[in-house]
This record gives C-alpha cells, sequence and structure tokens, in this order.
C-alpha cells in the first residue's frame, strides 16, 4: 500500500489522479444538465438565446479563468519540482520502463495486442475514428445543447471509449503495472522477481488444436480455425447490414457509413473481447487466452 | 484627477486609446472591434456561451496554456543546448542555480501536462454537447489534428532533460514504431519490402537505431520550432472556424424549439 502511494503521489503521475477527478465530475456535470434538459420541452440553453455583449460578460469570465488557472499553475510548481532524474544511461534499464502518462493507455495495449495493433493500428484507427465522427453521426439532434435521451447511442459509445477504455487503462497501466509489466494489486509490493505462473495459450488450444505442429511450424488447422473467428467476427457488420438493411435508420445511414460505424465499432468490441479473454482466466486460475489467429505474418 | 483629464485629451492618448471608457453599449462595442486580441470575439453573443458550465472553458484555458508554455519554453531556451553533452547538465544548472530557472521549468511541465487534460475534456464537452454537428464537422477535424499536435508536443518535449525518466519513456514510445505494418523493420510484411534497423520509420523519427544524441537534437528542433508552428497554424484555422460556423454552438432556438 505504501507503495502504492509512493506511485499515485509521483509528481509526473498528478495528472493522471486530476484526469480521473476531472473525468467523473465532467461526466456528473454533463449527466445532471443533460437529464434537466431531457425533462423540459426546450434545453436551458435555448432559453437564454438573448445576446449579450462579450465585453464585460464574456471578457470576464475569461479573465477570472485566466487568474484562477495562473494561481493553481504557481501555485503547483512552487510547491512541486519537475522531476529529474539520474543522467540518460542506455546501459541501466529501469523495470518497468513507462511512456509518459497519456500514452500509458497504449503501453497497456501491448499486453493484449503484438505492438503493430497497439502501437499503430489502433492509434491510427482512433485519430482517424475520432475525425469520422461528424461524418457518421447523422442525427440531427442534440445540436449545441446537453441531453442523453436524443442521442444515447452516439454518448455511450464515447464515453465508453474515453471513460473506460482511455482513462481506466491509463489508471491501469499507471498504478498495477509492475516490474516485468507484471500485474499488482494497490495494496502488493512490486517484487521485480515475480514470475507470473500461468502459461499464455492461443484460442485454438483452449479447444484442443496446437497452434504448432512438431516441427514448430504453423499448424493449417490453426491458422484456419484463427481466421474463421477473426473473420467471422467481422462479419457480423455485413450479417447486420443485410438482415436490417430496410429500415429507415439504415436507409439513412447509407452502405458506406454503415461500413466505417460497424468496422470501428466492432474493432473497439475487438478490444474489450481481448481484454477479457486475456485478464478473465487469470482470475479463473486458467491460461490467459493470447493469441486468437496465428500466422506465419502477422497475430492477432 | 484634472491632470488625468488633460492626459486624455493629448494626441498621444488618443492614438492608443481610440474611445472613451464611459460604459454605453458603443464603447463596449469599440472595445472589443478596437482590439486585436479581443477582436477574436464577437461583439455580442448569445447568453448561454458565456456560461461556464456549457464550456466549461476548456478550449479557452488550453489556449491560455498554449500561451504560458510558449512564453516559459522560450525561457527555458536561453539556458538549454540540445547536445547529449551539455543537456542534463544544463538542467541542473537550472534546477540549482538560475534565479527562477525551477519556477520556470515547473510551469512548464506542468502547464505541459495540463494542456493535455484540458484539450481532452474540452473534447469531451465539445461531444457531450453534440457541437461536432453541421455546421461544426470540418472544426472538429481541425480539433482531432490539434489534440494529436499537442501529445507529440508533450512527448517531443519529454525526452529534453535527457536523464533517464526521458531516454526510456521515450525509447519505449518509439519502440512502437518498429513495428509500423510496412514501414518498420519488425511490423507486418516489413522485412519483405526491405526494412531495416537501419532505414526503417523509426530510425527516421530517431535519426539513429536507438535514442541517441541525434535523437535530441530531432525532438528539440520539434518540439521548439516545426512543431508549435503547425499548432499555431490549426489553432488559427480552429479560431477562425469557430467564428465563421456562427459562433458557440447553441439550439437554433426558433427552428427547432
Ligand atoms: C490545442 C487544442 C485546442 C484549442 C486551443 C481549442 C480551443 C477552442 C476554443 C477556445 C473554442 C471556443 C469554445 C470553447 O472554449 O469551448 C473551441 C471550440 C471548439 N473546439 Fe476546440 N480547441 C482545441 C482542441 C480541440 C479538439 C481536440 C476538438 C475536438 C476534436 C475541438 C473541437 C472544437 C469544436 C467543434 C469547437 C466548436 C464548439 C462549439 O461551437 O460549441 N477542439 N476550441
Amino acid at each position: 500500500m505504501q507503495q502504492f502511494l509512493e506511485i499515485i503521489s509521483k509528481p509526473d503521475n498528478i495528472p493522471i489522479g486530476l484526469l480521473l477527478v476531472g473525468a467523473i465530475f465532467f461526466s456528473w456535470l454533463a449527466w445532471t444538465k443533460a437529464r434537466k434538459n431531457d425533462l423540459l420541452d426546450r434545453p436551458v440553453e435555448a432559453t437564454m438565446d438573448d445576446k449579450v455583449q462579450v465585453w464585460p460578460y464574456l471578457v470576464r469570465v475569461e479573465f477570472l479563468a485566466t487568474i484562477a488557472v495562473m494561481a493553481i499553475l504557481v501555485f503547483w510548481s512552487v510547491f512541486l519540482d519537475a522531476p529529474l532524474e539520474e543522467a540518460a544511461n542506455r546501459a541501466l534499464t529501469p523495470n518497468p520502463s513507462k511512456a509518459p502518462w497519456y500514452f500509458l493507455g497504449l503501453q497497456e495495449l501491448l499486453v493484449y495486442f503484438d505492438p503493430w495493433i497497439a502501437g499503430v493500428v489502433l492509434p491510427t484507427l482512433i485519430i482517424v475514428g475520432l475525425m469520422a465522427v461528424p461524418y457518421v453521426d447523422i442525427n440531427p439532434k442534440g445540436n449545441g445543447y446537453y441531453t442523453f435521451k436524443e442521442r444515447k447511442f452516439a454518448i455511450l459509445v464515447y464515453s465508453f471509449g474515453f471513460l473506460v477504455l482511455w482513462v481506466s487503462l491509463i489508471v491501469l497501466g499507471t498504478f498495477m503495472r509492475g516490474p516485468g509489466w507484471n500485474f499488482f494489486w494497490p495494496w502488493e509490493r512490486w517484487d521485480p522477481h515475480y514470475v507470473a505462473v500461468l502459461t499464455n495459450v492461443d484460442l485454438s488450444e483452449v479447444l484442443n488444436i496446437p497452434t504448432r505442429l512438431p516441427d514448430n511450424s504453423i499448424n493449417p488447422v490453426a491458422m484456419i480455425f484463427g481466421a474463421v473467428v477473426v473473420l467471422g467476427y467481422y462479419s457480423i457488420g455485413p450479417v447486420y447490414w443485410i438482415l436490417k438493411r430496410n429500415t429507415d435508420l439504415m436507409q439513412k445511414l447509407g452502405l458506406v457509413r454503415y461500413a466505417i460505424v460497424s468496422f470501428l465499432l466492432l474493432t473497439m468490441g475487438g478490444v474489450v473481447i481481448k481484454i477479457i479473454l486475456r485478464l478473465a482466466p487469470t482470475f479463473l486460475g486458467m491460461n490467459p487466452v493470447k493469441y486468437v489467429w496465428v500466422t506465419p505474418w502477422f497475430n492477432i | 484627477m484634472a491632470l488625468m483629464e488633460k492626459f486624455r485629451k493629448t494626441d498621444l492618448y488618443k492614438s492608443v486609446f481610440r474611445h472613451s471608457y464611459q460604459d454605453t453599449q458603443r464603447n463596449r462595442a469599440l472595445q472589443i472591434v478596437d482590439n486585436v486580441f479581443l477582436h477574436l470575439h464577437p461583439v455580442r453573443v448569445p447568453r448561454h456561451a458565456t456560461n461556464i458550465g456549457f464550456t466549461w472553458g476548456m478550449g479557452g484555458i488550453t489556449f491560455l496554456l498554449f500561451l504560458v508554455l510558449t512564453i516559459t519554453g522560450v525561457i527555458l531556451m536561453f539556458y538549454y543546448r540540445p547536445t547529449a553533452q551539455y543537456a542534463y547538465e544544463d538542467m541542473k544548472y537550472l534546477m540549482n542555480d538560475v534565479p527562477f530557472g525551477p519556477l520556470m521549468r515547473n510551469m512548464h511541465r506542468w502547464a505541459a501536462h495540463a494542456m493535455v487534460l484540458t484539450v481532452m475534456l474540452h473534447m469531451f464537452r465539445v461531444f457531450l454537447t453534440g457541437s461536432y454537428k453541421p455546421p461544426r464537422q470540418f472544426n472538429w477535424v481541425v480539433g482531432v489534428i490539434l489534440l494529436v499536435l499537442t501529445l507529440l508536443l508533450s512527448f517531443s518535449g519529454y525526452l529534453l532533460p535527457w536523464d533517464q525518466l526521458a531516454i526510456w519513456a521515450v525509447t519505449v514510445g518509439t519502440n512502437m514504431a518498429r513495428a509500423t505494418p510496412l514501414l518498420g523493420h519488425e511490423g507486418p510484411f516489413g522485412a519483405e519490402l526491405g526494412m531495416r534497423i537501419d532505414n526503417d520509420v523509426r530510425f527516421v523519427l530517431l535519426g539513429g537505431t536507438e535514442v541517441a544524441p541525434p535523437t535530441l537534437l530531432r525532438f528539440y528542433v520539434g518540439h521548439c520550432i516545426f512543431l508549435p508552428l503547425i499548432a499555431v497554424i490549426f489553432m488559427a484555422v480552429h479560431f477562425w472556424r469557430v467564428r465563421k460556423d456562427g459562433g458557440i454552438s447553441g439550439p437554433e432556438s426558433k427552428k427547432n424549439f
């Protein structure tokens, strides 16, 4: 526990505490406002549409906010020094080596995916997916005011991505990953000699299909099994389209938008599934699942 | 006071302040329009746009932090040389012997962390108020670019102290680039395309096969010149678009309600 407190109070980790507090506070604030608006027939913002002069009504808010931010920043900087460790030394690798806090969610993903997915493909999809948001969300409601009931799906997906996948993976990666990137509960000491007893298996091996043949080449049956699982999972997208293509929503959405949305959502779901496949068995004393699909060129 | 009154009538005063300070509608408007900084704003806005509960002030605070970072950053540059030989020594010197050195460095570091935080919260707010919807779609895209630039600025600055924390965090972060599909030597189909440790994307990023002195110079130039310049350009576009898209979003009260 003492070690946990030490890590949590490391100067460079303070932003994570603030992120956690900020995310919770602002979710609560937005939720309260949305609830209130949802019970009214015009959102509160619509009743505040009379024009006011920027000088002084907006400028004074900016002025006060500036003073508050500067005061907090100066206070923070006077009382807490930025860290400066020993001089850089290539021969001395710290264990664990961690990226800056805002990348720790991505670093944590390395547990569940190979680096090309965790470090390159997923970040790219996050960026591209975020940019696509305004073009795939064709719901005209809820533009410019807080609401939940008019855009439940969009808000749930975004909040899940931000609060659960982004924020809590950062928290997990920073506070609960010790030497060897092993998992430690807050009350456990980070033991550098800790060796995980469980061995990883591949999904096919759970069903007694060995991933590799005795000569260590890849078992084609396992490879085909993996392909079926992964492609089968992604085919939920097209199948759902075929079933629902005549509904109003799908007609409005159109095939291109639907393809983008379903691919992104399935990928997001896939991340969750792989996290569960990896973590859940450890808590049940079973072997964690490493890969779903092993090929000579890439593993998923 | 009489002296002040006299001063207000001089050509000097009138050349600087173009209108009186009397509290009239007209002067309130002139206050905004006649000031190069304030005229980023419209003269009048809908009342909900001045409500901090609506915008959380996060976009503005992000910009304020960027300004703080620019000023403290320039001061740090006076004391910092981006070579492996001096970088760490300069940091020590700054922290121990430069008057207000620690304050400047601390403010720079904490403002950088805070900016990453506020940009995420700003984005959360913009999402929750649906402010990316027409006609603001493109400004959201500009925003995503600003988010990426903010992260890159913070990450490139992390290396500059050239201590253990710096090089290993950046080593871990840039190791991902090895695994880039097609372009990294350990990525899928990288080797097939002739990628080696000394010619792939990571090599270009680091200026070598590991985080070494050339990386420091690369990150320094990126951090102090290239990235801030690009960020300023995108911020200009971002602010311009906020105005051109009709100011802060709000319910179209007459039409829909
Ligand atoms: C360096 C980063 C950024 C700065 C300095 C910045 C600054 C601002 C400011 C000052 C505003 C005015 C309203 C407010 O304060 O909320 C604004 C609005 C806006 N920002 Fe940003 N922003 C940044 C990043 C982003 C990001 C990451 C996004 C989203 C991906 C975004 C999307 C928007 C949109 C759509 C608006 C219009 C909102 C409305 O009309 O209600 N911005 N930004």
